[in-house]
């Protein structure tokens, strides 16, 4: 093809597409230039070394919950996995609470009852437009601070306690021959889910309808409580008891780690209430309609028409949540919780002053978690588009 | 407006009918009722007992509240002038207080339906009013110098909230624009971008102002501005991704009569594309300015006093430390916070509804 038309080669889109991006890159990489050699400068006039070594390094300094064996002598790098741990298990207990009451509220705005309903919505509007450091704070410095000592602990029973110092809970011990109860549990939900597998292919093959839940249920327990009665008992529990000012045994409960649960759950679950009830709300009517047609019951409708249309528009704003409740547990350094950016962009970063590296591992695990999520989330979307027709 | 469309009204139901209809319909629901009326009852009591019957109203410190097993009033009034202006010269007190009312008169006319004018008010508050308040505050052009260090309180969240929503707009447009680009090397260093700042928390971010840019920057950053820094580059991420989704909302006829009509492309977005765009992401972008004034209180992380940090701070000096004076302190930043944060949800919604009643036909 030959240019009858003459545009002169520095007016033609190529050109200026190309070069419009080749000035970006230049710009971009000018400031990154610049940056670099600012702090290479600064890093040389503070006697501040650089590269990951500090990792290898002893830290000294104590951390008030671990879930790996950790004393003052271990390294930067063990510090890291503390703090990881820490924030995956305030995000996971979090989400599983805040779940609980999403739901429970979200579906409560629903409601016939007029005063449930109201109560639901107040709940929403109340934590919503409050800051979530503010909710924090307020169990933290407010609640908990303010409960009894030690000595004059709430009890449930002689086996649960609450007071100023933490929440004392009993704790499991294994003795020998649990791994054989473990194993059982363990060949019980496998075959739960094999017949649960199985019941569908049936179903959708000849459309005869088995019972799962029972089935499943029996194959779980029977198992285990039979071999375990075997091992005779191989769980026990230790309880907490009081011992001087203080409680012995059991699990304790943190403060620091309760009300940050406590604040991530409730604050989370006032956003998890309304993508519940827009996903319930936005079933379309004539699909009870039809159920109820077709003469299905009140349940079936709710377990079988409902609920599952109803989770294809719920499940993907409900995974952002999730993530989010996880970058929020980052506010447990207002209150001293151990998390990650706590002991490790926090005590670490004052002590070795290696902000660069320490900054960067912190924002790279965050991003790791939610590079991560987004990938399921796309998965689940191509996944539930394909089954849609 | 057809006025035969509506049904015809049913009959008002007595006060008896309605509660038995809505709230004793069978035994579960009046279980429910009971259930509900318990939870307000352990909550609403309470806390009214606490918040006015049981409270200290009068007093000049510690002592006026250990007497009282409620709330701790005279902490925040006496404390008022610091919650509202931080350490602001006392003298200098009526500037913060100028800039406050434009703030909020600009936001009245802004909001208030049938105000004429909203653009060129609009343009204003964007462009002239941050750099006018900047001055006043800050001192310069005959005015006494007031250094950042004694910024604090209300004003220093307002000028967190504003200058992350003054800064995230344009930012967030260019990004967002970005985004769409053909250009590769463009839309990759946009995506790049936001999904960095959207993938980190807030806190982090923060950190990062705080310990990184003294290093970058090869001298000692004013702290106040290392964390406006921070605010604005998060927000405008999230900010981006609001204004994305108003641009793909806009039919593709809009585009190609843009371009059937030899619009250049920055003329096509400014005056075909992004007014629509904008307009369709409204209720988002306010959703997402209340987002942006509720993590202002995060700055107290790295050691700058907005609202809840000086209450914060306050609760736990010796002149007023007693068991309510927490407490006090956090509802009463509460009910700003919410004030603010509520009304601004329900404009959001309002203009849902304009929008909506705009499209109907």
């Amino acid at each position: 093809m030959t240019t009858s038309v003459s545009i002169p080669w520095w007016r033609k889109r190529r050109t200026r597409d190309l070069a419009i991006q080749a000035l970006l890159i230049a710009a971009v990489a000018i400031v990154v230039a610049l940056m670099w050699m600012n702090a290479a400068e600064t890093l040389r006039r503070q006697h501040i070394a650089s590269g990951f070594g500090f990792l290898n390094d002893t830290a000294g300094f104590d951390i008030i919950q671990t879930l790996v064996p950790y004393d003052e002598s271990s390294t930067y790098g063990r510090v890291l996995l503390v703090g990881i741990l820490n924030t995956l298990v305030v995000a996971a207990v979090g989400i599983v609470l805040a779940t609980i009451i999403g739901f429970l509220v979200g579906i409560g705005q629903l409601s016939s009852n007029w005063l449930i309903a109201r109560l639901a919505r107040a709940y929403v509007e109340v934590l919503r437009n409050l800051p979530l450091l503010l909710q924090i704070f307020f169990w933290y410095f407010a609640v908990l601070r303010a409960l009894p000592g030690p000595r004059d602990s709430w009890g449930l029973g002689e086996t649960v306690f609450l007071n100023n110092r933490g929440l004392y809970l009993p704790a499991p011990v294994t003795e020998s021959g649990f791994g054989w109860v473990a194993l059982a549990l363990a060949a019980g939900i496998a075959g739960a889910i094999w017949w649960t597998i199985r019941a569908r292919r049936l179903r959708e093959r000849t459309g005869q309808v088995v019972s799962v839940a029972r089935m499943s249920a029996a194959m779980i327990v029977l198992p285990a409580l039979i071999v375990s009665a075997l091992a005779s008992f191989p769980l026990t529990f230790s309880l907490p008891a009081l011992a001087g000012f203080n409680f012995e045994g059991g699990f304790v409960v943190l403060p620091e780690m309760m009300a940050l649960v406590v604040a991530l759950a409730t604050y989370t679950a006032s956003y998890i209430a309304e993508i519940v009830r827009a996903g319930i709300e936005g079933v379309a009517k004539g699909q009870t309609e039809a159920a109820n047609a077709l003469g299905l019951s009140r349940g079936q409708t709710l377990r079988l028409v409902i609920i599952p249309q109803a989770l294809r528009q719920i499940i993907p704003p409900l995974t952002s949540q999730y993530l989010n409740l996880t970058k929020n547990s980052s506010l447990a350094v207002a209150i001293a919780y151990p998390d990650l950016v706590s002991v490790f962009a926090g005590t670490t970063l004052s002590q070795t002053g290696q902000a660069i590296e320490i900054i960067a591992i912190t924002m790279a695990v965050y991003l790791t978690i939610s590079l991560l999520t987004s990938a399921f989330m796309n998965w689940y979307n191509a996944h539930i588009a394909l089954t849609e027709r | 407006m057809t006025p035969s469309r509506r049904p015809p009204r049913e009959p008002m139901p007595g006060p008896i009918e309605w509660l038995r209809e809505n709230l004793f319909s069978s035994w579960g629901n009046a279980a429910l009722t009971v259930l509900a009326l318990a939870i307000i009852y352990w909550t609403v009591v309470p806390f009214v007992t606490w918040a006015i019957v049981d409270a200290a109203w009068t007093g000049t410190g510690r002592d006026d509240c250990l007497a009282y097993d409620g709330a701790c009033w005279p902490f925040v009034m006496q404390r008022i002038g610091q919650i509202v202006y931080g350490f602001y010269d006392v003298g200098q007190r009526w500037r913060v207080d100028i800039a406050l009312i434009v703030l909020a008169a600009g936001l009245a006319w802004l909001t208030l339906p049938r105000v004429p004018g909203k653009r060129p008010v609009g343009a204003l508050m964007l462009t002239l009013y941050p750099v006018a308040a900047f001055f006043l505050l800050a001192g310069g052009m005959g005015l006494e110098h007031v250094p950042t260090t004694r910024w604090g309180g209300f004003m220093m969240t307002m000028i967190v909230a504003m200058t992350g929503i003054v800064a995230s707009l344009p930012l967030g447009i260019l990004l967002a624009l970005g985004r769409r680009s053909d250009l590769p090397v463009v839309k990759g260093f946009s995506i790049a971008f936001i999904e960095l700042w959207r993938g980190v928390p807030l806190v982090t971010v923060l950190f990062m102002a705080a310990n990184m840019l003294p290093l970058f920057a090869g001298l000692s950053v004013n702290k106040v501005l290392s964390a406006l820094i921070a605010v604005a580059l998060f927000s405008a991420a999230y900010m981006a991704e609001v204004v994305r989704g108003g641009l793909a909302a806009i039919p593709k006829g809009q585009y190609e009569a843009a371009n059937a009509m030899g619009l250049p492309y920055w003329q096509a977005m400014a005056f075909i594309i992004l007014p629509q765009a904008l307009r369709l992401a409204l209720p988002n972008i306010v959703g997402n300015f209340i987002g942006l004034l509720k993590d202002t209180s995060l700055i107290s992380i790295i050691g700058l006093f907005d609202l809840l940090g000086i209450v914060q701070a306050g609760s736990t000096d010796p002149e007023w430390a007693a068991p309510n004076t927490a407490m006090t302190g956090y509802v009463f930043v509460g009910v700003v916070f919410w004030a603010m944060c509520f009304s601004m949800s329900r404009y959001a919604k309002h203009m849902e509804g304009v929008l909506a009643a705009g499209e109907r036909r």
